[in-house]
Parts: structure tokens; sequence; C-alpha cells
């Protein structure tokens, strides 16, 4: 019996999976173009129709409106990109403080939820369930009420210590420029130098002997002690340019507006929650024997925590803390709701003065898939530091 | 034979110490140590001063008749009286005050119909149906101009209704959207799989508020001229839009969760593309992210608040309109605030909790 060759592939055929699928896919690429081509157009003579003129131009032209705060000095008569770098300076700003602050307060009471203490885990389970559950938006909204409404007016503020708190925000006393601050930074970045220096050879000297030393602690009062001696060897300046009352306003001294202060809290307060229930699932995901064994070693607590438990819960942790960061972001462009000049408020009113409402939001939407961008290669670039060491 | 031991029974173990109760769980959690004493000692004298104001304020000393003048008195607490005044405008919007029984009732209807979709019983293939028959009938009661009733335009919808409308609305549409996306980035089709791609992460990337702005802003341009589109379904499509690009991630974190040997198995068995996903994959990927799910329902329902930058009038929306135009009551917003705060809060909680029993019931082929 002879065997016979088997039938021959046929490439064209129906019955050909890679056929299907090229079919498939320019179906699907063709009906995407055609959609984008047909809104495209319609876009087009819509506003041919309408008479909207379109283009980036209008960019270099001046803006024509003030803005509340800045970082720099703003005028009306500057051109609108101007308008937007503030808007984006202003967004950034607030995302900054947000996510460390958010940070900071979230893993406290991430950390809180596994307290030997009843009161406190309850207390941090409240905050977590009632912050959580309810819209940013509106709890933006509540801080803006409670710092515009509620709070005493700017000519009898709250006084706390060297603070005033007033319905214009919050006045704090910032020191005034000498030289001996340059001393001091000097101090603080060789204090640095020396930490790192000391760090390495105690690390060589742990791989060496097998003796822990102070890794963290040492360094720290290293890098604190060089800061001070720089600060005294400048002439220690002390003075400070604080906040007074003036007759119809807080004078002197640094200021922080109620808006700004209604974004941060806001999107502080409803992520810390978020990034506590993060913070709290990756602490679970390391087993129990982990901590037992390394009890078991010999480590104490601290060493503990620091060289078994943290290393393995941040595997968890990096990833989902990465979206709250983002959505911290994001979500400050909340403060449209309230009157904080950030890059969608800038952006909104700039579509009312010019109607180009698709630049503007163009521009919006790249600001912050821009910085979407960077925040997750920042936080991969940490994640791949972070993650698994496999052969 | 030694002489004879006598027996004498070893002196009785001391009883263990009890360690359930009231008092030993106190000793336990409460004074364990010096330093959860410490935490006990101040934190307990803090809620100890607090309490009793917060109480005081919101109860005692609070003013629940609709009376402005009453709530200006020197001591008056919380003044509850604006909600006995305004509850229908913050409630139903701009919706004609003679005709607001109509969204009470749909809104009434669509939440039953959404508590029974909760429960087990319902999980059956006629539920789709029973939500289209509930939400034509929905849109007719709010709708009107049939059956006698008059004509409402959607923008004089608003409220709760309008919430609750937008939230189940662009959920149930997020859903199937998110599923076939999901699917798609994790397609050998390299062009399939680079649209999908590039559509999640693209709206990832931006804040729901630039979509809202470009589905009440660009959505008119992009339609062929004299061919309008009603705003509550521009917003509806922009947060579908924007809830299914997230969804679409948590469901992509299931099926990356379905070890290869099942789709391989399934493949050796004859099933086809299709039939793998729907039969094999799907079905334990889905269990596996229930709890992201309904972490994406419950944000997509926060999320609803933001239409009021677009001008839509839904709770949060409403709640301004019914304040800001009224100098009597304007002063008592924070008490506004605070009454949708716990709307919200009630309905996401309860989504919460909701959530852990339905993964508890997926899960349960798990549970020994």
């Amino acid at each position: 019996m002879t065997r016979q060759a088997p039938p021959r592939k046929k490439k064209i055929s129906w019955r050909s999976q890679a056929f299907r699928g090229l079919v498939y896919q320019i179906l699907a690429v063709t009906a995407i173009g055609l959609a984008i081509w047909f809104l495209a157009h319609n876009t087009a003579t819509n506003m041919r129709l309408r008479g909207i003129q379109s283009g980036f131009d209008f960019l270099t032209s001046a803006a024509g409106f003030d803005i509340g705060e800045s970082l720099y000095p703003f005028d009306s008569g500057e051109a609108y990109w101007r308008a937007f770098l503030i808007g984006v300076t202003n967004t950034l700003r607030v995302a900054v403080l947000g996510i460390i602050l958010t940070t900071v307060i979230g893993t406290l009471i991430g950390v809180g939820r596994f307290s030997r203490n009843a009161l406190v885990r309850g207390l941090c389970t409240t905050y977590i369930e009632v912050f959580r559950n309810i819209p940013i938006l509106l709890q933006l909204l509540m801080w803006y009420l409670l710092f515009t409404e509620l709070l005493p007016a700017s000519t009898e503020p709250m006084v706390l210590g060297p603070l005033f708190l007033s319905k214009g925000g919050l006045n704090f006393p910032i020191p005034i420029w000498a030289s001996g601050h340059l001393w001091a930074a000097g101090g603080l970045v060789a204090g640095m130098g020396l930490a790192w220096w000391q760090r390495r050879r105690a690390i060589q000297a742990f791989e060496r002997t097998g003796l822990p030393s102070s890794m963290f602690w040492k360094p720290l009062a290293i890098v604190v002690a060089a800061g001070l001696a720089g600060w005294l060897l400048g002439g220690a300046p002390l003075a400070l340019d604080s906040p007074k009352q003036g007759e119809f306003a807080i004078e002197n001294g640094g200021s922080l507006t109620p808006e700004f202060l209604s974004v941060l809290l806001g999107l502080t307060i409803y992520t810390a929650a978020f990034v506590a229930e993060v913070v709290r699932s990756g602490i679970q995901s390391v087993p129990r024997g982990q901590a037992e064994a390394a009890s078991a070693l010999g480590l104490n607590q601290a060493q503990e925590m620091r060289l078994v438990m943290l290393p393995q819960a941040l595997r968890v942790i990096i990833p989902p803390m990465t979206n709250q960061y983002l959505n911290l972001t994001k979500n400050s462009s909340l403060a449209v709701a309230i009157g904080y000049p950030d890059v969608v408020s800038i952006a909104n009113t700039a579509i009312n003065q010019t109607g180009r409402a698709v630049e503007c939001i163009s521009v919006i939407m790249l600001v912050y898939l821009s910085t979407s961008l960077a925040t997750s290669l920042l936080m991969n670039w940490y994640n791949a530091r972070a993650a698994i060491k496999e052969r | 034979m030694g002489p004879a031991q006598s027996f004498t029974p070893i002196a009785p173990r001391p009883a263990p110490i009890q360690t359930d109760g009231l008092l030993p769980w106190i000793r336990a959690n409460l004074f364990g140590n010096w330093q959860t004493t410490t935490g006990t000692l101040i934190l307990g004298g803090l809620l100890l001063w607090l309490l009793p104001q917060v109480i005081s304020w919101t109860l005692l000393r609070a003013v629940w008749v609709p009376n402005a003048e009453a709530c200006r008195v020197d001591g008056a607490g919380a003044c509850w009286g604006v909600i006995t005044e305004k509850y229908r405008l913050i409630i139903f919007g701009r919706y004609p005050f003679e005709e607001q029984w109509r969204p009470l009732i749909a809104t009434a209807l669509l939440l039953a119909l959404l508590v029974a979709s909760c429960a087990r019983p319902f999980w059956k293939s006629w539920l789709v149906l029973l939500w289209a028959g509930v939400l034509a009938i929905f849109f007719t009661i709010m709708f009107g101009g049939v059956l006698g009733l008059s004509r409402v335009e959607t923008d004089r919808w608003g409220g709760l209704p309008l919430t609750i409308l937008l939230a189940s609305l662009s959920i149930a549409m997020a859903f199937p959207i998110a599923l076939v996306v999901a699917l798609g980035r994790r397609s050998g089709l390299p062009a399939i799989r680079s649209v999908c791609t590039i559509y999640v992460e693209l709206i990832r990337g931006v804040p729901l508020i630039s979509v809202l702005f470009m589905a009440s802003f660009m959505f008119p341009l992009f339609m062929p001229q004299g061919f309008s589109i009603d705003v509550l379904i521009r917003v509806l499509v922009g947060i579908t839009v924007f809830a299914a690009a997230y969804m679409a991630e948590v469901i992509r974190g299931g099926l990356q969760a379905i070890p290869k040997g099942q789709v391989e198995a399934a493949a050796t068995l004859g099933l086809s593309y299709w039939q793998t996903q729907r039969k094999i994959v799907l079905p334990q990927a889905l269990a596996m992210v229930v709890p992201g799910i309904m972490n994406g329902f419950i944000s997509t329902f926060k999320d609803t608040s933001l239409v009021t930058i677009v001008s839509l009038y839904e709770l949060t929306g409403a709640m301004g309109l019914a304040l800001n135009s009224d100098a009597d009551w304007r002063p008592f917003k924070i008490e506004g605030y605070l009454f949708i705060a716990m709307i919200y809060f009630t309905f996401c909680f309860s989504m919460s909790r909701y959530s852990h029993w339905v993964e508890k019931q997926v899960n349960k082929s798990k549970q020994r």
C-alpha cells in the first residue's frame, strides 16, 4: 500500500485560520478607518458651515483673562500658551504634593488596620469606608465650602501658633533668604554623600562579618548633622517672614489659596482611602510563615519588616499604587468645579473665549497622557527593581 | 513486692484564662500592653470629647422645621429644615414640580429591578428581557408624550433619577464592550490587538472630565449636518466609553490568570475560539475578577456626579441648583451636601457589601 501525500494546504481558504484572521483584521481596520473618516469629514463640514476656525495659531495670541494663582506672574496680555503652561504647573503642583501626602496618610491608615488596638482598627476602617464611598467631586465641593464660607473672614482669622487660617486661605511664615541657607544646603549635600559612603561600608561590613549595622538611622543622622553643621557655619539665620494681621487682609509670609487647599485636601483624603486598601492587601499578601521564619532567624521586628515583609509586599503594592497616583493626577482635573486654575479650567476658559474646542481638548488630553505615561514609566522602572529576581 | 503505693493526685491545674466574652476582648484589644493602653486613652479621650459635639450638632440642637429664621438663631445646630424644604428639588432636579410622581415611580421601578438583579433566582436569561421592558417603561414615564402624559425634555431631567439612570445604563453598556475589548487585547491578530490597546491606553490616560467635554463640545461636530443627538445620550456615551476601558483592564487581568492548559484542553476537545471563551475561559476569569468589576461599578456610580460640570443636573448638580438661587437657604449648603453625601454613601456602601457576597457565591467551588 502506498502512502498518499496529504492534500496540499490551500493558503486562500476559509478553512485556513491565518486567512480568516487576515480577513477579520482587514474588515476591522476598514470599519474603524471608515468611522474615523466619517467623523473627521463631518467635523470638517460642520466647522466650515458654522464658520468655526481651527488651528493652533490662537496659542500665540493674547489670552485676555487673569489667572487667580500661579507660580510665576501672569497678566491678561500674555499669550494663551503661557496661560496653558501655568495651568500645567498648577496641576503638577497639586498632583505632586497630593501624591506625597496621600502616600504617607494612606500607608499609616493601611498599617493601622493591623493595629492591636481595636479603636485604631475601627477608626481606620471607618475612614476608608466613609471617604471612598463619597464622590470626589462632592468632597471637593464640601472642602471648598468649608474654606470659603465656614471659616472666619480674613479680617479676623483663626490663629494657630504662627499659622493664620481664614477665608483668604492659609498664611504661614517663610524663612527670609540668607546666605546661611546656602551653607545649610551645601551641608545637606555633603551629608548625603557621606551617608551614601557610610551605607556602602556598612553593607560591605555586613557581607564580610554577617553583623548587621544600622542602614537607615545612622545615614539619616549623618545627613541631619551635616545640614545642621552647614547651617551653623553659615551663621544660623533664623529670621522668618511671619504673616501678620493687616487692615483688610493678612500681610507678609507665604500663603495658600482656599482653592488650592480644597483641591489638595480633597484629593489627598479621598485617594488615601484607596491607598490604605492597597497597602493592606499588600501586607496581607505576604504569608504569615515569612514573618515567623524571620523571627526564627533572630531578626528583630524592624528588621523583619524592612528586610522580609516590605520587599515582598511592595511587589504587590506598586502596580495598584501607580494606578492610584494616576487617578489622583487625573482627578485633579475636577479642580475646574471650584475654580482652581489647573489646565482643564484654563482650557475651559479658552474654549469659551475662542470656541476652539477641538484644539483645547487635545491640549488637555496631551497633557494628561504625557503625565500618565511619565508616571507609569517611572513606576515601571521602580517595579522592575522591586520585582522578584528569578534565575 | 515493694511497699504499697498510695495514690496521691497531682494538684489541679488552674482553669484556663477566659478568652471569649466582652471583658477579655477589651483586655486584649484595648489594654493589651502599654502602647495599646496609651493609644486607647488618647483616642478614646478625643472621641469622648468630639462625639457629643457631633451628636449635639446633628441631632440634639438640629432644626428640623423648614424655617430659615429658626436656623439662624445662635446655638442652633444642623439645619435639616433645608432638606425638608428643598428635598423635592434636590432629588428630582428641574423636573416639572407637579409631574414629579413620574420620576418617583420610574426610579422605584428601576431600583426594584436593580435590587432584583442582585438576587440569585433572577440570574436567568429572561432578565435581559425584563431589563429591556423596564427601561422602555422608564423612558415612557419620564419622557411622556403618550398616554396623556405631558412631554418632558431630557434637559429637565435631574436629581437622583438621572444619577441612577446614567449609572445603570452606562454600566450595562460598558460591560459587553469591555468583554470584547479585553478579549481583543489578548487576541492573536495584531491589528485587532493594537486597536484595542490604543483604545484602552488612550482612555485610561485622560481624565473623565475631558471625555465629557468632548461629548458635550465636540460630539455635535462629529454628527452629519442637521442631525443632533440629545445631551443625555452624548454624556451616556462618554461615561460608557470611559468605564468600558477601565473594566476591560480588570477583565483582562482575569483572562491572564487562566492557565494556558485550559485553552489547550478546550482546543483538544474541538471547541472553537468563541466556544472556548464562552464555556471555558470567561466563566473562570470573570469569577476571579468579581471584586474588580464591582469596584468599577461603584466608581462609575460616583463618576456620574461629574456630569454636573457639563450642565446636566444629576444629584450633585440638582443640589447646587436648589440652594444657589435661594439666598435664604444658601448658608445651609453644608447640610445639603451632607444629605446627598449620605445618599451616595448608601448606594456605594451597599454595592461594596453586595460585592463581598457575590465574591463568596462565585468562589463556592473553591471553598472546602
